[in-house]
């Protein structure tokens, strides 16, 4: 029990994590607290400071929105976290579609979907185009493109403020993960998780390997969402080069020999 | 601060002005705010639109008009605007504005009436207008040369461009397109009161029980005065009532009691029925103690033609010759032969066509003589004769009658007349007019607040410019003739003439100059502020005269129209507030403005340009002994007393005629001036080349000032009087006579006109002073030549109902109706390039009876030919909105120069006043690929 | 070896051009996609809200106002609303703004898209922080006056004394009821000035359908040209504040010159 319990004590804590700012969100709009009132675009901290979304504030930025402080700041407060201490670390431990997204994959491995994946249909560099895209459109329409069609965006305000029809946009991303590409909206869609990726490439928090520990017994490989990440194993070690990296610390979990660990920014050896 | 005693008197002018009639003056107004804090300036300034006089205010800022709004301080409008008057700041600033002379040249730069238009400096354009001048006075004399005015110039251009044509180059040649608007009304003022433009204000509207529209789409041609009427039937809707007669329904109907559609000309036969009620059947309700103090009856010639040209015309078509032949002779109809039986016509009878040259004679008859007239216009008559709607029944028809001359008959009942083009445009105009005033006499409701017969007109200075200064080929100012050698000794005094210098001979009417270019006899014509291309009936002979004939054109403008087309120079002109002027409205109410910006372009005034041409001409060029056709020894060489007078031969026209040392006494700047420019006196901040060639610099006096205080020496003391020019500019208008500094609202009126009170005659007098001396006999001619004196008296005519000269038949099957839509101005050179008003109404329609669309097997918008026997044109048929004719007439506006509908229509008029009738000929209709 | 390095080269550009045909593709679709989802121009803002464009670009979805709104009448679109999705709107028969004197969803607003300027009070005053909700301009109430009871004679101002700002947003005309000639018809008419377009009045509305509702105020409104202003009223002479400068261009071009050139039409044979 302890054991299962050492083997996802990350995942756990992420779930709490994940679930904790829904919580606070949806009890201000029921119950009026003043905690953290709004969403994950924008949220009003103890009624005193707002937090917002970076690649949202950016998009309207390139869509003519004229400079407003509070939101600005709270942009860059979140960028500044994400960017100089955790990562990527808001995919696995923040956004509410990693649920859905993980709770795909759980299908997919439980149903023995993964075999049909051979041909990878696109490459993960995708997400990329998509977030210059959004940026370009967001340029021409006058509007945040991506807010106006993104899943995470439609999950998290309907979970605050009710799905509607935006249910089936969190539907859909479950059933391409589930039948049409693994971690594909994760992995090869999502321009903000890719936003995220670019701003922490020097982020302080990085997963750590030692490769001298390291028996290569390829159990990080079986769980991690972002495999190509995982490139320096058993060859170097120091932090994860590659900011695609979520920090959800399943690779750390799951690994027998302890080579893996949560730790400060180092460069490869 | 500093307010000027000036700014003092405008305030407290307006000040006053608002107190009288109970409004509040908003403060920038009240406070003669004349720079505001954002850069604009607010001045006073006129409608450049109708003959309702609007007052505005206009907004200028970096030398461009930026806005308007309506002047709350002006008596007329009180703030108000219709959607013309809502664009003036707009109209000046189109695309197309003309900008440059243009010259039809060929590819060395020589004129050639075949070329194509190049621009040109002002110096080559004088050049080429002084040689072609030169050369048509000496081929033809005086007559060769002729101007197309209008009741659209200023005060001071009309009498600019009448000085020059009538003192400069002897010549009676110029007319204006007001002719084609009022000439009937005023030939019926002049033959009934001796004097021109009505008696009231239009303060009656407030102070009668009953409006009477004839002819006169008020809620669309005048519809700020239509929203005093509104307002008037609103104040108390049992009493006042409201009749709209008319030969189709339109908006005026909407508000009206009662509409009565009459046929095509037959309004003669309804006021002769309500007359006949009135002295049959009411007599009790004629003021006999009015009638017997202050009137005559009269009547004159009936077999006076149709003011057309006779068919042996060379330039006839066949088919014109069917219309035209009644120029010479007509077959009474069955209709006719009951109207003209007191003459012993008979149907079937040719009424010969004798008295064509002596139209306007008339003479006196008895009251029962004048009885004897009325009585064939019973109402079983009237009725079957006039009924316009083919879809009523006799009966409701008879009742409407019925119930009109109730209206008019009914004791203490006050009720005004109003009328416009319906009326003027009438082969009988001027009968039409007098009947109206027949019957306001009788009943001895006329010259009263709230009574009387009262002419609107249609253009901004019909009045104020071409009535009042005179711009017709048988005018001087202040309602003199060139006729009268006592009128002509007046003019030449103030003029300082030498004795013989104008021209005794009448020019030509302005549909006689189109004829006259078509006969060779005019060869030069210049178009100054007003469109006669468009404008004039029948235009294919006009405009083929123009194009292919030995003459030269020139079109004064300040947007490109058909007639700019057609001329062989165009000259540029600056638009209304560009310039300084004053227009007079139908009211008899004067209205000065100052320019308020520099013209665009190289655009000049037509002063300018008037007076430019002036120094072309020596005085030895033009007032030598000179030919006129059918003037017995022609013009006398006045050089000699010239000499005599101090004058050199070599002085030019422009020091003789405009920059004499009276002229030089008005001295530039002035105060009344004060912080406004003047392009004539001192030039403006372009640098125009100007007639010489030289840079302009001004003339160096204020001209326009100049103009105006000589020419009011005319009037003054002849019930013709003016304020001087400053005052002008600190009121908002004043209705002439103005005695002592006071307007006079009611005319004839003892209690209200300083004039009838010095008559002496009682409670009124008729004291114009024009064809007062009449010789007597009775309704068939005159049995005695000895004149009888009239003075102080106004006539009650009789005039029988007679039919227009063509009427539709088998083949031409339908009436046509021209005249205006609410959205455009005329011809449409100002507001059909205002893009809102264009898109309310891109073009003219031809609006039919859905019945008739149905019955030709057309659909509503459809594009069918309208053809005459003249002309044919395509237009959109309309069976809905705003006109609605009974069947078998169509009514088609005549702003779109695309639908050229003046090709279609006859150049027949009023042979009294010469006015056009456009308001009926006779057509086809049918499909564009039939 | 030439032509391998040939047909390398070819395809790299041919891949390079089939990816940028994809990327226009989609921008292009997406653009489409946000052409149509922004359009909602018959959507009711909160109080402040900016112009409709504006709004589009600044409002970044959070929902703050949303949680603020004590009365629920706030809502944040989903997709099937019809409203550009995310953002705040409110539907005046259902709920409609009660115009709260504090109000307290357009302070919160973290990036401006509700201004507080817009609802200063006129003059300064602390109370309400200086707001004053009379000043927001949410809508304009319009009424149909063919089913409007009162038209039709019947003694209904239900709307008129719904009105928080009655007297003054709407006002009764009286007018005679020529048909009985002893009653008199009160009729609402809107005053576009004060109207705040809350939709209490729409909401009051006794018929099946409203027969006054509310309509976003540049739907609703017309707009009078500089050109003209107000001769009885001092206020409107601010609107020549509004004329920019243009210059009369004087050039040498004859505009007219092939229309003037261009008689031969005129005549007919």
């Amino acid at each position: 029990m302890s054991r299962l319990l050492k083997r996802n004590r990350f995942l756990i804590f992420r779930r709490i994590v994940q679930l904790f700012f829904p919580i606070l969100f949806v009890g201000s709009n029921i119950y009026g607290w003043k905690i953290l009132e709004g969403n994950y675009s924008a949220a009003y901290v103890f009624g005193s400071f707002y937090l917002a979304d970076p690649f949202a504030v950016l998009q309207m930025l390139v869509a003519g929105f004229t400079l407003n402080f509070d939101l600005i700041l709270g942009a860059i407060i979140i960028l500044l976290v994400y960017g100089l201490l955790f990562g990527r670390s808001f995919c696995s431990w923040v956004c509410p579609i990693n649920i859905v997204t993980d709770f795909a994959l759980f299908v997919r491995r439980k149903t023995n979907m993964n075999r049909y994946d051979e041909k990878m249909p696109f490459k993960r560099s995708l997400r990329y185009w998509i977030l210059v895209l959004s940026i370009v459109v967001s340029l021409f329409s006058g509007v945040a493109a991506f807010e106006f069609v993104s899943p995470v965006s439609m999950l998290h305000r309907g979970l605050v403020f009710g799905f509607g029809f935006g249910i089936a946009a969190v539907v859909m991303v479950f059933l391409f993960d589930v039948f049409m590409l693994k971690n594909g909206w994760c992995g090869y869609i999502c321009p903000l998780g890719a936003f995220y990726s670019v701003i922490s490439k020097y982020s302080l928090i990085k997963v750590n390997h030692t490769k001298s520990k390291c028996s290569m017994c390829g159990n990080c490989f079986a769980v991690c969402p972002e495999r190509q990440v995982l490139s320096i194993i058993d060859k170097q070690s120091g932090s994860i080069p590659n900011s695609e990296c979520t920090n959800c610390g399943r690779c750390i979990e799951v690994c027998e020999d302890d080579a893996l660990h949560f730790g400060k920014y180092s460069k490869l050896k | 601060m500093g307010i000027t005693r000036r700014d003092f008197v405008k305030s407290s002018a307006v000040a006053a002005a608002a107190a009288t009639v109970g409004i509040s003056i908003p403060l920038s107004v009240k406070a003669g705010k004349e720079k505001a804090e954002g850069g604009w300036r607010w001045d006073k300034a006129v409608c450049r639109f109708c003959g309702t006089g609007c007052g505005i205010m206009v907004a200028t800022k970096n030398d461009r008009i930026v806005a308007v709004k309506g002047d709350p301080a002006a008596p007329v409008n009180r703030g108000l605007n219709c959607i013309k008057g809502y664009f003036n700041a707009k109209i000046m600033y189109g695309e197309d504005r003309l900008k440059t002379p243009l010259l039809r040249v060929d590819e060395a730069g020589n004129f050639n009436k075949n070329g194509k238009f190049k621009p040109v400096s002002w110096k080559r354009a004088f050049d080429e207008m002084e040689k072609q001048i030169k050369r048509a006075l000496k081929e033809k004399g005086p007559t060769g040369i002729a101007v197309f005015g209008s009741g659209q110039y200023t005060v001071q251009e009309g009498y600019a461009a009448v000085k020059l044509v009538k003192a400069g180059f002897r010549s009676n040649n110029i007319d204006p397109n007001a002719r084609h608007c009022m000439a009937s009304a005023v030939a019926g003022f002049i033959q009934t009161f001796g004097i021109d433009e009505p008696a009231g204000c239009y303060d009656d509207i407030e102070l009668t029980d009953t409006v009477i529209s004839w002819g006169a789409n008020m809620a669309e041609m005048h519809p700020i005065l239509w929203a005093r009427v509104s307002d008037r039937k609103l104040s108390n809707p049992d009493r006042v009532q409201v009749v709209n007669l008319s030969t189709f329904t339109n908006r005026t109907s909407d508000l009206a009691d009662m509409e009565i559609i009459f046929k095509p000309s037959t309004d003669l036969a309804i006021w002769n029925y309500i007359g006949r009620e009135i002295v049959y059947n009411h007599p009790e309700a004629i003021d006999w103690n009015f009638v017997k103090k202050h009137n005559v009856f009269a009547t004159g010639y009936t077999d006076i033609g149709y003011g057309m040209r006779t068919p042996d015309h060379s330039k006839f078509t066949e088919k014109e010759k069917e219309t035209v032949k009644n120029e010479i002779g007509k077959v009474i109809s069955a209709d006719e032969a009951v109207s003209l039986g007191y003459l012993g016509y008979k149907e079937g009878d040719i009424m010969e066509m004798k008295h064509r040259g002596t139209a306007g004679a008339h003479w006196l008859i008895t009251f029962e003589e004048f009885k004897k007239g009325l009585s064939p216009y019973t109402l079983d008559y009237v009725a079957k004769v006039a009924k316009g709607d083919p879809d009523e029944s006799i009966e409701d028809f008879k009742n409407k009658l019925k119930k009109l001359s109730a209206l008019y008959i009914e004791q203490n009942r006050k009720v005004v007349s109003f009328w416009t083009m319906g009326m003027n445009q009438h082969t009988r105009g001027t009968w039409d007019n007098e009947l109206s005033y027949m019957v306001h006499f009788l009943l001895g409701k006329q010259a009263k607040p709230g009574n009387g017969a009262f002419s609107l007109t249609g253009q901004p200075s019909a009045c104020g410019t071409a009535r009042e200064v005179g711009t017709f080929a048988h005018r001087l100012p202040a309602d003199m003739v060139v006729k009268n050698p006592k009128h002509r000794e007046i003019a030449e005094k103030i003029w300082k003439l030498p004795k013989g210098t104008i021209n005794p001979k009448v020019g030509s009417h302005i549909v006689k100059i189109h004829r006259d270019i078509e006969d060779g006899k005019i060869k030069f014509a210049w178009v100054q502020v007003c469109n006669p291309y468009q404008d004039t009936a029948n235009a294919n002979h006009w405009i083929k005269a123009a194009r292919r004939m030995d003459n030269f054109i020139v079109t004064s403008d300040g947007y490109p129209g058909i007639s700019a087309k057609v001329s062989d120079l165009i000259l540029p002109s600056a638009m209304i507030y560009e310039k300084w002027g004053a227009y007079g409205n139908a009211e008899r109410r004067t209205q000065h403005w100052k320019q308020q910006v520099t013209p665009v372009g190289d655009a000049m005034p037509d002063i300018w340009q008037i007076v430019e041409l002036s120094k072309r001409f020596k005085i030895r060029d033009v007032w030598g002994a000179q030919p006129v056709p059918g003037l017995e020894g022609g013009l006398p060489d006045v050089l000699a007393q010239a000499r005599d007078m101090g004058y050199n031969p070599n002085d030019t026209l422009y020091d003789v005629l405009f920059a004499n040392e009276k002229a030089k006494s008005f001295s530039w700047p002035d105060p009344i001036a004060d912080g406004f420019q003047n392009t004539e006196a001192e030039g403006d901040k372009r640098k125009i080349y100007g007639g010489d060639g030289q840079l302009w610099k001004g003339y160096g006096f204020f001209i326009q000032k100049y103009l105006w205080e000589e020419y009011r020496e005319f009037g003054a003391g002849h019930a013709h009087d003016y304020a001087d020019f400053d005052t002008y500019h600190k009121v908002r208008g004043l209705k002439w006579p103005v005695v002592d500094g006071k307007e006079t609202s009611w005319r004839f009126n003892a209690k209200y006109d300083p004039y009838a009170r010095k008559a002496g005659t009682g409670d009124f007098a008729f004291y114009g002073k024009a064809l007062k001396k009449v010789p007597q006999g009775n309704l068939t001619g005159i049995t005695n030549k000895e004149k009888k004196d009239l003075t102080n008296k106004a006539k009650i005519f009789f005039r029988p109902y007679m039919e227009p000269p063509e009427i539709p038949n088998k083949e031409y099957d339908f009436w046509l109706a021209t005249g205006r839509v609410l959205e455009h101005w005329h011809s449409g050179t100002m507001t059909m390039r205002v893009p809102e008003l264009y898109r309310a109404v891109p073009e003219a329609l031809c609006f039919m009876h859905p019945q008739d669309i149905e019955d030709k097997g057309f659909k509503q918008g459809d594009i069918i030919w309208v053809e005459s026997r003249r002309g044919k044109v395509k237009a959109r048929i309309e069976g809905r909105g705003r006109n609605r004719p009974p069947r078998g007439l169509v009514y088609v506006p005549w702003f779109d120069e695309k639908v050229f509908i003046n090709k279609v229509t006859l150049d027949a008029t009023c042979p009294i006043s010469k006015q056009t009738d456009y308001k009926k000929c006779a057509v086809k209709l049918y499909a564009v690929n039939a | 070896m030439g032509k391998a390095i040939n047909t390398s080269r070819r395809d790299a550009l041919r891949k390079m051009i089939r990816s940028s045909g994809i990327f226009a593709f989609g921008g292009f679709g997406w653009g489409a996609y946000l052409n149509k989802a922004k359009v909602s121009n018959l959507v009711l803002r909160p109080p402040g809200a900016l112009q409709e464009e504006d709004f589009l670009n600044s409002c970044i979805k959070c929902g703050i106002c949303v949680d603020s709104c004590p009365y629920d009448t706030l809502i944040l679109a989903k997709p099937e609303d019809n409203v550009a999705i995310g953002t705040p709107y409110f539907k005046p028969r259902s709920i409609p703004c009660y115009m709260c004197p504090d109000i307290p969803c357009a302070p919160p607003c973290p990036s401006g898209a509700l201004d507080v300027n817009k609802l200063k009070a006129q003059q300064d005053t602390t109370e309400n922080n200086g707001l004053d909700i009379n000043k927001a301009q949410m809508g304009l109430a319009v009424i149909d006056t063919d089913t409007c009871i009162a038209f039709w004679g019947i003694q209904c101002d239900v709307c008129y004394r719904a009105c928080p700002l009655m007297d003054d947003a709407i006002s009764l005309e009286y007018e005679r009821n020529e048909r009985t000639g002893k009653h008199a018809f009160l009729k609402p008419v809107v005053n576009s000035n004060t109207c705040t377009g809350c939709g209490l009045c729409e909401h009051a509305c006794v018929i099946e359908k409203a027969a006054i509702r509310i309509l976003p105020r540049d739907v609703a409104m017309g707009k009078v040209g500089d050109h003209y202003i107000k001769g009885w009223d001092e206020e409107d002479e601010q609107r020549l504040r509004n004329i920019k400068d243009s210059k009369y261009e004087n050039t040498d071009e004859v505009p007219a010159e092939d229309y003037l050139n261009n008689w031969e039409d005129l005549i007919d044979e």
